[in-house]
């Protein structure tokens, strides 16, 4: 059943695959242009399939194969079930195969356009982009974006595998006419290099070997190409810098860092920086658990201790006192939008760069790009695989280098808030100014001495709801109670505010948000002015209600959900505004054809179905009262 | 991004820890999974030199199904004691009670009591909101798309339609109360790594995955061992005794043995590079049904 094998002879094997390398390059291109079917060949000729698997696949073949007798590769790595029945690629699948020189790891990715975020997901981890284009098709639209997003995301290196070349006969003019086509429109993303290989997965010609039905054809097999390209290490050569992951205090005594190189060297004795603060010190050890360390480089998990005391977490980035990255609270990026949910311009979301997770918000679509045409367009929001430059502003300054420099520090994801999806990439154009030379501006009088002189402790009630809920009604007759009590009020009513200050701003999403920041804004000078400020607007957003209140210091927002149904607000209809939306005279109306996301957690609800206006008012006013807003 | 004078193993140990420090730091309460296999093995080696000089900050976990091999029980026990680091163990109490098992019920069924349902019930219990596994993406198909960081709903189910994408090494680690996150750092390593790994640096693994005479019988063209009296025989169906080992370890009336000689770590891999049948074969619980991994993963599999 099994031959046995001389030991020596694996120790043997053993000794030269431990020291290999490691490539780890994705296959893309349009849908159909067999890139399941070159990887399943990749590993059915480096011998990396068993023969239980190869049972499987010739059943399988049989079943869903679209090859007739032969077998059909693409059903070894189309792994969920979806997949299969469909015959598509939904997701990124890693495999995995090992020449005699290197280990390879190979993200097959999707092809369909609305999977182009998978795509970009396997380019982020890759060195090189093997991109596949039917020799009977040329080059497709998908071909183009796949490029572009190939190139957004920092690959230098890329092999443009014309597949399919068995079924134009071998020609060498259809494939001399492709690389021309190619070259025309990739001249601009600066790779270093690009290989042409004229291939057939399903047949093999140029995957392992060279064929001999293309004698014209001159360069190295696919996989000879991949076996010996030499990938440039940028990140070995750049400034030193390290992301602190996580603090090591085992002790009293051992106090150290550790995290992962992502660039450049660091020595024993060195001068380092913590970025955030600028305090310096010098490494004092390199510690490991296979023993210290002289100096470690780019992609060595390690942990370093420094010869003084000085503070760094999680989220700091340690790196070369004379090399120091940016720290900047704005700056400006690329950004891939990953989600159906659109990018809405100011509002909140979380951003992760190297260990650190911030707020921040998107200021300015500066343009997004067109990934077809190249060409720069208009934008207001940004849809599901819209590649856009951006400027961003986050809550805190954060350490960061421009993704062309330092990918590893100038890489970073955006998360919503609300559902904690992944909903974008980004890379790091520029830092837009230093943060650290803009100051807020210190004033000798505070809101604490303000709000003294009123007797009162300012706050925001924020009254939320849908149109003709009862917000204005109730809000006008808590004013008037607070006002009769000699208390210093104002309230902001959102059809008054959208006559001024707001007048620019429509009902689409990206307005509502904006409307939204800027209410906020001004309820926060207000709140510093002393002012119990009420604001009654339909918010019909979760996060924007949740910017306004992180705004605000803690118990200076009150949320008031008026809670009334859909029904009962729509039967009053005291503006007559259902009636119209319902006739599709007024789009994006919040409950008819705009969502309304009810508060999770609000300090008050009044159901104002049940409730009459001047009892809900009473709720209020005793909540303010037992809570020491009254003085 | 990549550094190629690092040499793989050394690349795929540093992204291990990465991982690993990524969850001790992001994480209230991680677990990790100690299945006691070779896998395991190479992953509590990354963990204790990942958190060096400290301890990991987070326990080691086993879901006993009562139908381990004797062996890999007694391993785990000295494993732990030895590292140093806290060893919980659980069992389904309500499928002991009811005598669940792998013959009377299947070996569908019984999984997912004893496994599948018994891992739901432990993480719920301790109310762990990650857990380090140690698959890899070359196991199974259903595997190779699998995320390093595979989100969990608050029924511990997995949708793989919601999986978040994971860029570079910017791994989402945000959940809302209740959910959870499987982890594996091991997801980029292959079954020859993970060999070369113990042997370069001299990992202690169960005696089971090298040769040794063990009594077995034959079913269906496969070879189990006679663990304990607990397995019942066949009318006339005598066990042998016969050289073998075993290239993945579970239960052992569903992990079935190979004959072999290679009774040395070098020998395995020797023996491996001739290999004609891929690791999961000798997992009966894969041969179930078509697509049988992924629908065990919706369940909550690990």
């Amino acid at each position: 059943m099994t031959e046995a094998i001389a030991p020596v002879s694996a120790a043997d094997y053993l000794a030269r695959h431990e020291a290999k390398g490691l490539l780890r390059f994705l296959t893309c291109g349009s849908v159909d242009d067999g890139k399941s079917t070159l990887i399943g060949r990749l590993l059915y000729d480096t011998k990396l399939l068993f023969e239980d698997q190869l049972a499987t696949l010739a059943s399988d073949s049989r079943k869903h194969g679209t090859t007739g007798d032969e077998l059909d590769f693409a059903l070894l790595v189309d792994g969920l079930a979806a997949e299969r029945e469909q015959g598509i690629t939904i997701d990124v699948a890693y495999r995995f195969f090992a020449t005699e020189r290197r280990k390879f790891i190979v993200a097959d990715t999707p092809g369909h356009e609305q999977y182009t975020r998978n795509m970009a997901t396997g380019a982020s981890n890759s060195d090189v982009a093997v991109i596949l284009v039917d020799a009977r098709k040329g080059i497709l639209t998908q071909t183009r974006r796949h490029s572009f997003i190939v190139s957004l995301l920092g690959l230098k290196d890329v092999v443009l595998a014309v597949n399919k070349i068995d079924l134009m006969d071998y020609s060498q003019s259809v494939f001399d006419q492709i690389v021309a086509d190619y070259r025309a429109f990739a001249a601009e993303f600066g790779f270093r290099t690009l290989v042409p290989i004229p291939i057939s997965a399903r047949h093999g010609d140029n995957v392992i070997a060279r064929s001999v039905h293309t004698p014209w054809y001159e360069g190295p097999s696919l996989l000879d190409h991949l076996d010996t390209l030499d990938v440039e290490s940028v990140a070995q050569t750049r400034p030193f810098r390290l992301p602190v992951q996580w603090v090591n205090r085992p002790n009293l005594n051992f106090r150290g860092f550790s995290g992962t190189v992502a660039s450049g060297t660091v020595r024993v004795g060195e001068a380092v920086v913590v970025a955030g603060s600028g305090a310096t010190s010098r490494v004092a050890s390199i510690v490991t658990a296979d023993g210290e360390l002289p100096q470690a480089g780019a992609g060595q998990a390690v942990t370093l201790t420094l010869e003084d005391e000085i503070d760094a977490s999680r989220g700091d980035v340690i790196a070369a006192a004379n090399a120091r990255p940016d720290v900047s609270d704005q700056f400006a990026a690329h950004l891939i939008w990953m989600h159906e949910d659109s990018l809405l311009p100011g509002r909140p979301y979380l951003m992760k760069i190297g260990t650190r997770t911030v707020v921040m918000s998107v200021t300015e679509i500066k343009h997004r790009v067109d990934v077809n045409s190249f060409q720069k367009l208009a934008a207001k929001t940004l849809a599901l695989n819209d590649v856009a430059v951006v400027n961003i502003a986050t809550h805190d300054p954060i350490a960061l280098d421009p993704f062309a420099e330092i990918p590893q520090t100038g890489a970073f994801i955006v998360i919503d808030r609300m559902t904690n999806q992944t909903v974008g990439a980004g890379m790091v154009d520029f830092g837009l100014r230093r943060a650290t030379n803009v100051h807020w501006q210190a004033l000798d009088v505070s809101k604490a001495s303000r709000s003294g002189l009123k007797q009162q402790k300012p706050a925001v009630l924020w009254f939320t709801g849908l149109s003709g809920a009862g917000k204005s009604t109730i809000a006008n007759l808590v004013e008037k109670r607070l006002n009769a009590l000699g208390r210093h009020t104002y309230l902001l009513d959102g059809d008054n505010v959208r006559h001024g200050l707001n007048k620019d701003l429509g009902f689409t999403d990206a307005d509502r948000v904006e409307n939204i920041r800027r209410v906020a804004e001004v309820a926060r000078l207000m709140v510093d002015a002393g002012l119990i400020v009420l604001v009654s607007f339909i918010s019909p957003f979760r996060a924007e209600r949740q910017m306004a209140r992180e705004l605000l210091e803690a118990g200076e927002f009150i949320e008031i959900f008026v809670d009334t149904p859909l029904a009962v607000a729509e039967e009053r209809d005291v503006k007559g505004l259902y009636k119209r939306a319902r006739a599709g005279l007024i789009q994006n109306f919040t409950g008819i054809d705009s969502p309304y996301e009810p508060p999770l957690d609000p300090e008050i609800t009044i159901e104002s179905g049940a409730l009459a206006a001047e009892a809900a008012a009473e709720r209020i006013f005793a909540f303010l009262l037992q809570n020491g807003y009254l003085g | 991004m990549s550094s190629e004078r690092m040499t793989h193993l050394r690349r795929l140990e540093a992204e291990s820890i990465f991982i690993m420090r990524e969850v001790a730091a992001e994480f209230a309460n991680p677990v990790m999974l100690y299945s006691i296999g070779k896998d395991s093995a190479v992953m509590l080696h990354l963990a204790a030199k990942a958190f060096y000089p400290s301890l990991p900050p987070f326990p080691l976990m086993h879901i006993d199904t009562t139908w381990k091999f004797r062996e890999m029980i007694a391993f785990r026990d000295a494993m732990a004691a030895r590292l140093g680091f806290k060893l919980l163990v659980h069992t389904n109490q309500d499928g002991v009670a009811k005598g669940i098992n792998p013959f009377d019920h299947g070996s569908s069924l019984y999984t997912h009591v004893m496994k599948t349902e018994a891992l739901k019930e432990a993480l719920t219990l301790h109310g762990f909101d990650a857990a380090f596994g140690g698959a890899r993406r070359d196991e199974e198909k259903s595997r190779a798309k699998e995320r390093v960081f595979s989100f969990r709903t608050a029924n511990h189910g997995w949708d793989p339609k919601s999986q978040r994408p994971e860029l570079w090494n910017l791994y989402n680690a945000r959940i809302r109360p209740g959910e959870s996150i499987r982890v594996f750092p091991l997801s980029n390593w292959t079954e020859l790594d993970i060999w070369q790994y113990i042997l370069a640096e001299n990992i202690p693994i169960v005696p089971l995955y090298l040769a040794a005479e063990r009594p077995v019988v034959e079913r269906d063209g496969q070879l189990i061992m006679v663990d304990d009296e607990r397995l019942p025989l066949a009318p006339g169906e005598v066990p042998l005794m016969k050289r073998v080992r075993f290239r993945t370890l579970g239960c052992y009336p569903l992990t079935a043995a190979i004959e072999s000689d290679a009774d040395t770590l070098e020998a395995i891999v020797g023996e491996m590079l001739l290999a004609r049948t891929s690791e999961r074969a000798g997992r009966l619980i894969d041969h179930d049904e078509a697509a049988s991994m992924e629908k065990k993963k919706r369940e909550g599999y690990f």
